[in-house]
């Protein structure tokens, strides 16, 4: 009789109010940021990389505590939902965002994962803007021995990620095949041993592949990497050789590998030079005509010239990014009409933006993606800490020289002085500038860019082309989102993984 | 469809927990006989029990009968069935039905407004679960699926984990689905005490009804509810055990629901599959209807696109308790058959509709209450 009482009153019905918890309208802030958007709205986003697009002013309002649950209630429940405020001083689900931070640095869990092998420096290309190939005969010289390559195969083995890349780079790697070959032939020799998986990958031109290269290409599974720089009158003019086909061959030689390895074996990067900024629509266009339907807008590499002005490096990153927009522009153009076109550069910021796993990403990881991602073996046996800084080497800037395959130990390489400074100066976390912006989380640091064109590691991120390119474009895909959301619709179909 | 019928009871001191058979010359162990014309002459010690239609005026023997059951048409041979001391003869399990639930206990520690079968307070665990120990080594062995309710199946404490293992020893090949709102699972210890069981061919089916804590707090009318159960899901994912979220759709989780769809997929990536679930008008949702109904029709933006959301980003998403003439076409390949046998009903003007095959139907209870948008495909 009694127990029927309590049952009854337990079990009666109570309101919305009676499951508040919060106490005298107080809350806590998690870690958050904020940037403005545009003349109307901001951005908050949050210590995993969520992000809320609101009211301009919303941000002072949460911190000067005069958000109240009943005058907005959605707003208020969308901030606690999101792990950016909590109504109790530790969240009560702080495990679970203690999850998702840990997963979205996972990509620091493998350690090394990309290793470049320079087969050759030598190339029968000169193209304008590339500061280390040498049109030459002299392999001994300027080929990567095979004794460098054993070395440089053992240090690879080493790395403690399960799976590693090793990418053919030159110069020409296709001008050093037989190398190649004995390279890939010896790892899968050694790779079982230490139960790595490799992948393989060659960078080349494609002026010189031909069907055997390819059908070697097929057997062990290795994929091609080219460059297409846009239309033909774009592309020879980057990339000059002797009869001026730069273009014909790389079409013909895309074509090829596709028909030989499948169409999702064989990519293409773009280079951008002064030129191609004027040209962004025909860009895309050449790309979708030649059957690709993703492409890597990527920015004027600052390598190759000197510490530059500022006002220059301004103007050229200001040209790039309405270049960038254009070009986006029309990509988004072709997915609203129904086709499936990605850009490689949205794709990677959206990723970390929309998805809750990890990104790796060599130029935008933090802590910084040179070392703890990717290593450089250059031609000589000398060890760089990415593909860019052995570019500085050949300026004769050895800052981030390692050291040689025939004289450092794994360890020696890796956890020296000279690398633990390198990485520690590459995480935005705890940058000048990047330490409070809201974009931290989808940006990276880059040490080897800013030592190249701010003279120091750490850099200055106020005249910083990197920060400038960066900023704006997720700006930019954030504002995008935010306005039609179709485009919103496009990007989250971008960041869907593909396995 | 009938699961419970009554007769009167003689000589029965415990539950009787057999199979069912109409077959006098039957000679299995825990034989339950059905003779609809009186009662045979011999043999009828060898059965558990011997039920019938007939009165009992001058019966004399010492073995458990129940007599003047009003029907037995519902009752299939090998069916399993519990009589108990006052003569109710319970179906525990239908050897032709793929749907077949244990219900684990009455008590919960929520109170959902639209609960489909209403908590109780009263301490059944030890009896219920005596009931499936003799049960559950009785089901075939090739028994494709059996869920587990309740109420809240972990507030049988220690016998919960007892009657999974029981299940995995006798029932290796059968997928087991557990209906539990995961709250119990906020202590680590007991997801880890789960996940010793090793049972891959189990999953648990936890409801979350918003990203937002008082709003699923206040669904499931529980102060704590919602961080629980997160939690729990976190701590059953720490261990790689299977969850399906089951997401019930209405008035009070609409508003929210593409907030959820992107909660799901940035908090629990993990989950094996989502379920979207339509309102049945059943237990309390009656009571609360006010408080509950949707037209269906009138949340199909909603539902579009958090279901859309969450299969573009490669998860797997059902909708479940919906009408194919309610839903949008492009929302029908995640529509699934997903009501029970013997719980589903089609309208009158269903009969002249060409995708009745192909449609789940409506819960037989929601004959009273369903979208106005019911149309015939002609
Ligand atoms: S580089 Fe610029 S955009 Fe990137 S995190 Fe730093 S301040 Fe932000
Ligand atoms: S009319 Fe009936 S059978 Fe046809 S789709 Fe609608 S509910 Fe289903």
């Amino acid at each position: 009789m009694a127990e029927a009482d309590v049952i009854t009153k337990n079990r009666k019905f109570k309101e919305l109010g009676f499951y508040d918890n919060q106490e005298n309208n107080v809350y806590f802030l998690l870690p958050m940021r904020f940037a403005r958007l545009n003349q109307e709205k901001e951005v908050l986003v949050n210590e995993v990389g969520d992000h809320l697009v609101v009211r301009e002013g919303t941000f002072q309002k949460i911190v000067q505590r005069e958000l109240n649950k009943e005058d907005d209630p959605d707003l208020f429940g969308d901030l606690v939902a999101n792990h950016f405020i909590s109504e109790s001083r530790i969240p009560p689900l702080i495990d679970v965002l203690a999850t998702r931070y840990r997963t979205k640095k996972a990509f620091l869990n493998n350690f090394t994962m990309l290793h470049i092998f320079v087969m050759s420096l030598r190339c029968e290309h000169t193209c304008h803007y590339c500061q280390v190939s040498r049109v030459t005969q002299d392999k001994d010289k300027f080929d990567m021995s095979r004794d460098h390559i054993d070395k440089g195969i053992d240090m690879m083995l080493q790395s403690p990620s399960p799976h590693v890349t090793m990418e053919f780079q030159g110069g020409e790697a296709l001008l050093a095949f037989d190398n190649i070959k004995y390279a890939v032939e010896r790892v899968h020799l050694l790779a079982g041993l230490r139960n790595k998986s490799v992948t393989f990958v060659i960078c080349t031109n494609l002026a010189l592949v031909n069907e055997e290269i390819l059908l070697y290409c097929k057997e062990h599974e290795i994929l091609i990497s080219s460059s297409l720089d846009g239309p033909a009158f774009i592309h020879n003019s980057n990339r000059t050789r002797p009869g001026r086909n730069s273009y014909e061959l790389a079409i013909k030689g895309i074509e090829l590998s596709k028909r030989i390895l499948g169409p999702s074996r064989v990519s293409a990067l773009m280079t951008t030079t002064n030129l191609s900024l004027d040209y962004p629509i025909e860009i895309v266009e050449e790309y979708y005509k030649q059957g690709f339907r993703n492409m890597f807008l990527r920015p004027i590499s600052p390598y190759g010239f000197a510490v530059r002005n500022e006002r220059k490096n301004k103007y050229e990153t200001d040209r790039f990014l309405e270049f960038y927009k254009k070009a986006l522009g029309r990509i988004l153009e072709y997915n609203l009409a129904g086709e499936f076109f990605t850009e490689d550069y949205a794709t990677i910021i959206l990723r970390k933006m929309l998805t809750p796993f990890p990104v790796g990403y060599v130029d935008l990881n933090s802590p910084t993606g040179c070392i703890t991602n990717v290593i450089a073996f250059n031609y000589d046996g000398s060890i760089f800490a990415s593909d860019e800084s052995r570019m500085l080497a050949e300026m004769k800037d050895f800052t981030f020289q390692l050291g040689h395959l025939d004289t450092h130990s794994y360890e020696e390489v890796f956890y020296s002085k000279r690398a633990l400074e390198i990485v520690s100066t590459g995480i935005n976390e705890s940058l000048p500038g990047c330490s409070d912006c809201a974009f931290q989380p989808y940006c990276g640091a880059d040490p080897i860019q800013n030592h190249a064109t701010q003279g120091d590691m750490y850099g200055y991120r106020p005249t910083s082309s990197f920060c400038q390119k960066n900023m704006e474009i997720i700006r930019y895909l954030i504002e995008l989102m935010d306005k039609d959301k179709a485009i919103a619709k496009i990007f989250e179909s971008w960041v869907k993984s593909r396995s | 469809m009938l699961l419970r019928t009554r007769g009167i009871s003689i000589n029965i001191e415990e539950p009787v927990v057999g199979r069912i058979t109409r077959n006098a010359g039957y000679t299995g162990d825990n034989s339950i006989l059905i003779c609809e014309n009186g009662l045979p002459s011999s043999r009828i010690e060898k059965f558990a029990c011997v039920l019938t239609n007939q009165e009992s005026t001058d019966w004399q023997g010492d073995h458990p009968v129940v007599f003047k059951v009003p029907s037995f048409e519902h009752l299939n041979e090998g069916d399993l069935v519990v009589v108990s001391q006052d003569g109710n003869i319970k179906t525990l399990y239908r050897i032709n039905s793929f749907h077949n639930t244990l219900l684990a206990t009455e008590r919960c520690n929520s109170n959902c407004l639209m609960c489909s079968q209403p908590p109780r307070d009263r301490n059944d665990t030890h009896r219920l679960y005596g009931i499936y120990e003799k049960m559950i080594p009785m089901i075939p062995k090739d028994c494709f699926e059996l869920m587990i309710s309740g109420g809240e199946p972990t507030l049988m404490g220690e016998l919960f984990f007892q009657l999974l293992q029981l299940i995995k020893d006798q029932l290796p090949e059968t997928e087991v689905h557990v209906l539990t709102n995961g709250r119990s699972f906020a202590w680590n210890n007991l997801a880890e005490k789960l996940s010793d069981l090793e049972y891959n061919r189990l999953m648990l089916g936890i409801p979350v009804y918003a990203d937002y804590y008082q709003m699923h707090d206040y669904i499931v009318q529980a102060k704590d509810a919602f961080n629980q159960t997160i939690l729990g899901i976190h701590n059953l994912a720490r261990y790689d055990q299977r969850i399906e979220i089951r997401v019930v759709l209405h008035q009070q989780s609409i508003p929210r629901l593409t907030r959820l769809s992107r909660y799901i997929y940035k908090n629990m990536p993990f989950v094996e599959h989502i379920t979207f679930m339509g309102l049945e008008y059943i237990g309390y949702t009656p009571y609360n209807i006010d408080k509950l109904w949707i037209d269906p029709h009138d949340y199909m933006d909603e539902l579009g696109e958090a279901v859309e959301f969450l299969s573009g980003q490669g998860m797997n998403v059902s909708i479940y308790n919906s009408q194919l003439c309610v839903l949008p076409e492009a929302l029908w390949k995640y529509a699934k058959k997903s009501i029970s046998d013997w719980k589903q009903s089609y309208l009158p003007e269903c009969e002249r509709c060409n995708k009745l095959s192909d449609c789940g139907g409506l819960f037989t209870w929601n004959l009273k209450k369903h979208s106005e948008h019911i149309r015939p495909f002609a």
